[in-house]
């Protein structure tokens, strides 16, 4: 019934290559797309059931404390009014990305401002939010100079949690010895996920059994949060998510919405829906840490780099074991036996930090490649040619191989893409009217992550086929390259393969999270295809390799007969099963590509545009070239956010978070964004996953806003270490007008 | 959101609004809405003055033009005579918010449009506009998009529109019914206020009246720019913006009329400014001069620092292009 393969030596069978449907790897177009479009795809709130009640966080408005008093008089009497709820097992903080338990749930002890301290629920959401905004609350605040609200305040620093330490040779010799040297500290700023749907779950209790539509992004990690929460065996919890509208991290572990509308449905007896306003999307999930982060390099007369360090300053709420994997890049990208890599934690009062869009590399590799800006130009070495010459034969650390690295290729087709001069980097050169142009590139890299994964693929007497998995789809495309997959194996076109995702009765995958979907959900369901072609072996008494499967025709031996005909009125069920191995540890495994772009500073008032920008991603297998490109778009769609504008902006008084709309946190908008031009450089990666293919969700925002930042100083001569890049930074420094 | 009753009205002289006492007039609901949800605005009853007329553009006796109050901000802008006579204003209005919002947005709502300000916003945090006497959260805290003229500890919000300075440049007239049916007329120039000791004022429209339009003087032509400075080129409220309307004739200005937006609680006019422009000979001597005078009493909180130097460029920067100066 069931085909496993774990992954202890490089897949060098290259299944999907011997197949001769020829569909993977195409653009083939989403196939929910249409149903996205036109409204017909149910989100998590727009799911109807009978009877529903309407619930409302309320949120603390203090940083540190208690609650004293929930005065549910001052709204019970109110209209539809039907409970004001503050049960021990709400959340009070969202669970992380992989947690499989509780998060912090005291709602009544107050860590954060903006913290779930309870839910109103109402017949209509009109009477719960407007109840919600009336109930009265008394705290026991802290005395606010003893809280730490601010990173700059934090009183100790620990290794982060999780994060790894490195301390190898002697960087400050190295440093000292250096033919050229760079020895710069970076800041970034906090940045939210800021998904279009806002978190929001519909919960039903039938007195045993509690059924969730929510929108999250791990169903299998959230079963067991909710059901620890709960106090239920998670036999009992049912977790729907087939549409996701986006997540970047926020929706990995269950969010405070989730944990409301389930205790409120336990309580009332009646099913109860609960949806995260925006302003609390933003108060009260997940943030990424603002960054403070020293880089060091030291290189010798040829620009190899014989030094490297790399420390980074992040924080989170006490407790937290997440930290920003800062480094994680670093660790593996560039050689230098004298090494130092340091993340350090310090424990403050804002929201919880957690995972936001490319953990660790999103912002380390922005601040890595502006500090290797500033070594091409210390070394006269230009910035292609220094990377190209940084590119280590084996891991600085770890002292093992690399599995597949296409970065010179990637760097040199988007050099040649973009029309790069790697020679003639003399800042503050070309003005066009009132704007300095310039260019900059840098490098990308991204750890690559396989994860445990399952999936049961049919073939259906009929010929088509159907793949389960309760892996998501959080608008990346899951569903069609799943499709696609099955579809080349078992000799189909997409659209005969139905794809069902997103319900936590099916097949456990990964969920979608730190790039691993495809390679992981994706090599389960090659297996379980693997596993219906032995069968159809069987059939036919043949070896695999003189079975082709093409058009619903089974064909070997000079015989062609249809599917249907071979099954003769059965269907085939197998769940492929795929594990993590020793590959793991044998190889350094990650993605990478290379970034350039054009960007315009204004001479006057120091706005930034991008004119153009180019990526080269070498990501393993391309499964669909349609969704990969997409997905590097939206990446370095982020880099220009996180170059230019992302700030979450704090009130360092006390704690709350001034800009918590869409309209006061900026992310890109189409104006903002010019034609992006993506190139693929195709290789196959045998370690990475039985596809052979790497994740590549997140590898487009890791180091982009570092090309934009390098740009800038091309364009205009003035280094900036702070992003974002705003104009209020730059006025000061920019050439006399 | 508070419960709320509805009415609409069908012409000006209706009962709703001619004995209406409290309650908010709702245009194109793209402000007022959101701070109902956010309970910045707690109206009983909702006015809604969409049936009401007053949604065309006419030529005035003199020249002018009529901009009814309820016209929205895309007809206007795409509206063929004020993109030919008054093409400032057109640029102004397509500058702001986003095509969808321009769509609902009308002439009167804009020129209500509240602040920004972030504590504003906010009913947990302390704020003189919203609840008088409660204090002023931005002056020491987040305050990169506040005041830096004209302001006072009271408040140092700005009124964030785009719109209004255009209208500022052009010297329109802004048009009020009152409850008793007598109209009125104000400058808009005079029509926002400065914080003073009544920050939770914006503007001289008194309890129960209604803006029934805007009228442009006739065209003076020229050179028209606006100049909406912002980190995301879209979608943003301005860090500091100008409208420009300048004539030159034989290598001098002959007519010169700026208004700047984001820098105050009202749109900026500083008739000294347009003094010192016209007749003169464009310099950068002249520019700085104009910016000096913008800027004499300029004073940051902080993080809002940076829009003296920005402004003082950015004065240069428009100044030159509409004189035709290199750059
Ligand atoms: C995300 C976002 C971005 C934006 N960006 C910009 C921008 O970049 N630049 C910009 O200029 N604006 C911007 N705006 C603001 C937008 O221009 C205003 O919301 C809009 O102009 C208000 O018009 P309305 O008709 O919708 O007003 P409403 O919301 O209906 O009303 C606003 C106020 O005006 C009052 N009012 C309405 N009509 C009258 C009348 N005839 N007489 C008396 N009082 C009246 C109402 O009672 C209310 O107090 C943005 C708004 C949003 C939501
Ligand atoms: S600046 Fe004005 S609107 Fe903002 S908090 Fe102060 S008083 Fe309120």
């Amino acid at each position: 019934m069931s085909k496993s393969i774990t992954l202890d030596q490089p897949d060098q069978r290259n299944l999907l290559d011997r197949m001769a449907q020829g569909t993977i790897g195409k653009p083939v177009n989403r196939l929910e797309g249409p149903d996205k479009v036109s409204g017909v795809a149910t989100y998590a709130a727009e799911f109807s059931a009978p009877g529903a009640a309407n619930g409302v966080l309320v949120t603390s408005t203090i940083s540190k404390g208690e609650v004293a008093l929930i005065d549910e008089a001052s709204v019970m009497g109110m209209p539809g009014v039907l409970a004001v709820i503050s049960d021990q097992r709400m959340i009070a903080r969202p669970a992380q990305g992989g947690a499989g338990e509780a998060p912090v749930q005291q709602v009544k002890q107050i860590d954060y401002w903006g913290q779930p301290v309870a839910v109103v629920v109402a017949e209509t959401f009109e009477q719960a939010r407007d109840a919600a905004k009336r109930l009265k609350i008394t705290y026991n605040a802290d005395d606010m100079s003893d809280v730490v609200l601010n990173p700059e305040d934090a009183d100790s620093w620990e290794e982060g949690p999780g994060t790894e330490t490195v301390e190898q040779g002697a960087l400050p010799q190295a440093m000292s010895e250096a033919a050229y040297s760079v020895d710069a500290t970076y800041t970034t700023e906090g940045h939210n996920s800021a998904p279009m749907e806002p978190h929001a779950a519909l919960a039903e209790w039938d007195g045993t059994k509690l059924t969730v539509h929510a929108s999250l992004q791990m169903l299998n990690y959230n079963i067991d949060e909710l059901a620890d929460s709960m106090g239920l065996d998670a036999e009992n919890v049912h977790l729907l998510s087939p549409y996701v509208g986006g997540g970047f991290g926020s929706k990995l572990g269950i969010s405070p919405d989730v944990a409301a509308a389930s205790v409120a449905a336990m309580q009332l007896g009646r099913p109860v829906r609960v949806v995260l306003s925006r302003q609390q999307v933003f108060q009260s999930v997940i943030r990424r840490t603002e960054t403070t982060q020293r880089v060091r390099l030291a290189a010798d007369a040829d620009g190899r780099l014989q030094g490297f360090g790399h420390e980074a300053k992040v924080t989170n709420l006490p407790e937290e074991e997440f930290a920003e994997p800062v480094t994680q890049a670093s660790a593996f990208l560039y050689p230098g036996q004298d090494r130092v890599l340091k993340v350090e934690m310090g424990r403050i009062h804002r929201m919880t930090a957690g995972s936001v869009r490319a953990p660790g590399e999103a912002v380390g590799m922005q601040a890595l490649e502006a500090a290797m800006d500033e070594l091409a130009e210390e070394s006269g070495i230009g910035p292609v040619e220094l990377r190209l010459r940084n590119i280590p034969e084996r891991h600085p650390s770890d002292d093992v191989p690399y599995s597949s690295r296409r970065l010179a290729e990637c760097l040199k087709a988007g050099a040649e893409a973009f029309g790069w001069d790697d020679k003639d980097r003399k800042p503050a050169q070309r003005r066009e009217g009132e704007w300095w142009i310039g260019t900059g590139m840098a490098t990308a890299a991204r750890i690559h992550n396989l994860s445990k994964a399952e999936a049961s693929v049919t073939l259906m007497e009929d010929g088509t086929a159907v793949v389960a998995t309760d892996m998501t789809d959080i608008g990346t495309g899951t569903y069609t390259i799943l499709g696609q997959i099955a579809g080349e194996m078992l000799g189909l076109e997409p659209s005969d393969v139905l794809v069902r995702l997103g319900d936590s009765d099916l097949a456990r995958g990964p969920g979608s999270g730190g790039s691993w979907g495809a390679a992981s959900s994706g090599s389960a369901v090659q297996i379980a295809c693997e596993a219906i072609r032995e069968e159809l072996c069987d059939m036919l008494g043949c070896e695999d390799e003189d079975l082709t499967l093409k058009d619903g025709f089974a064909i070997h031996n000079n015989k062609r007969q249809s599917l249907p005909e071979l099954l003769n009125g059965r269907s085939i069920e197998k769940l492929g099963k795929l594990k993590p191995g020793e590959t793991e540890d044998d190889f350094a495994q990650a993605s990478y590509g290379a970034f350039f772009t054009e960007v315009a500073v204004n001479a006057y008032t120091g706005e930034t545009r991008i004119r153009r920008m180019s990526g080269a991603f070498g990501i393993g297998r391309v499964l669909n070239e349609k969704t990969a490109k997409s997905q590097c778009m939206g990446g370095m769609v982020w880099c220009i956010g996180s170059a230019l504008m992302e700030d979450m902006m704090f009130d360092h008084r006390d704690g709350h978070l001034a800009n918590c709309d869409l309209a006061e946190y900026h992310v890109p908008v189409n104006r903002d964004v010019p034609h992006l031009d993506v190139i693929m450089v195709e290789e196959r990666d045998p370690a990475a996953s039985p596809l052979q293919a790497k994740g590549v969700g997140e590898l487009g925002i890791c180091g982009g806003a570092g090309a934009i930042c390098n740009a800038i100083y091309n364009a205009c001569g003035v280094r900036l270490r702070s992003f974002p890049m705003t104009p209020d930074k730059l006025i000061d420094h920019l050439p006399e007008i | 959101m508070r419960p709320f009753d509805y009415q609409r009205p069908d012409g000006l002289d209706h009962a709703a609004l001619l004995e209406r006492d409290g309650g908010a007039l709702i245009a194109g609901g793209t402000n007022l809405l959101d701070l109902m949800k956010l309970q910045v605005e707690t109206p009983d009853t909702l006015v809604d003055i969409n049936r009401i007329g007053l949604d065309e553009l006419e030529p005035t006796d003199d020249g002018g033009i009529r901009i009814g109050a309820l016209v929205s901000n895309s007809v206007c802008a795409a509206d063929p005579r004020i993109r030919a006579d008054w093409p400032v204003l057109s640029r102004a209005i397509l500058s702001g918010a986003s095509g969808q919002l321009r769509n609902k947005a009308t002439t009167g709502g804009n020129l209500c449009q509240r602040t920004r300000c972030y504590y504003f916003m906010n009913i947990d945090m302390p704020c003189n506009k919203r609840e008088p006497g409660t204090g002023c959260s931005a002056l020491n805290g987040r305050n990169r998009i506040h005041a830096v003229l004209g302001a006072n500890e009271n408040c140092i919000a700005t009124y964030p529109g785009d719109m209004a300075v255009a209208m500022y440049a052009l010297d329109a007239t802004v048009e009020i019914a009152g409850p008793d049916k007598a109209s009125r007329s104000v400058k808009i120039r005079d029509f926002h206020r400065l914080p003073g000791d009544m920050p939770q004022r914006d503007n001289v429209l008194e309890p129960g009246e209604v803006i029934t339009g805007v009228t442009l003087p006739a065209p003076v032509g020229g050179t028209q720019l606006y100049r909406k400075v912002r980190e995301r080129s879209s979608y943003a409220f301005a860090l500091v913006s100008i409208a420009a309307v300048i004539r030159m004739e034989e290598g001098a200005i002959s007519h010169a009329s700026l208004a700047f937006g984001s820098m105050a609680h009202k749109p900026w006019h500083d008739p000294r400014i347009d003094a010192a422009l016209t007749g003169a000979k464009p310099s950068d001597a002249l520019f700085d001069k104009v910016a000096d005078l913008l800027l004499e009493n300029a004073e940051g909180y902080g993080e809002n620092d940076f829009k003296i130097p920005l402004a003082r460029r950015t004065v240069k920067a428009v100044l030159r292009e509409a004189t035709g100066a290199s750059t």
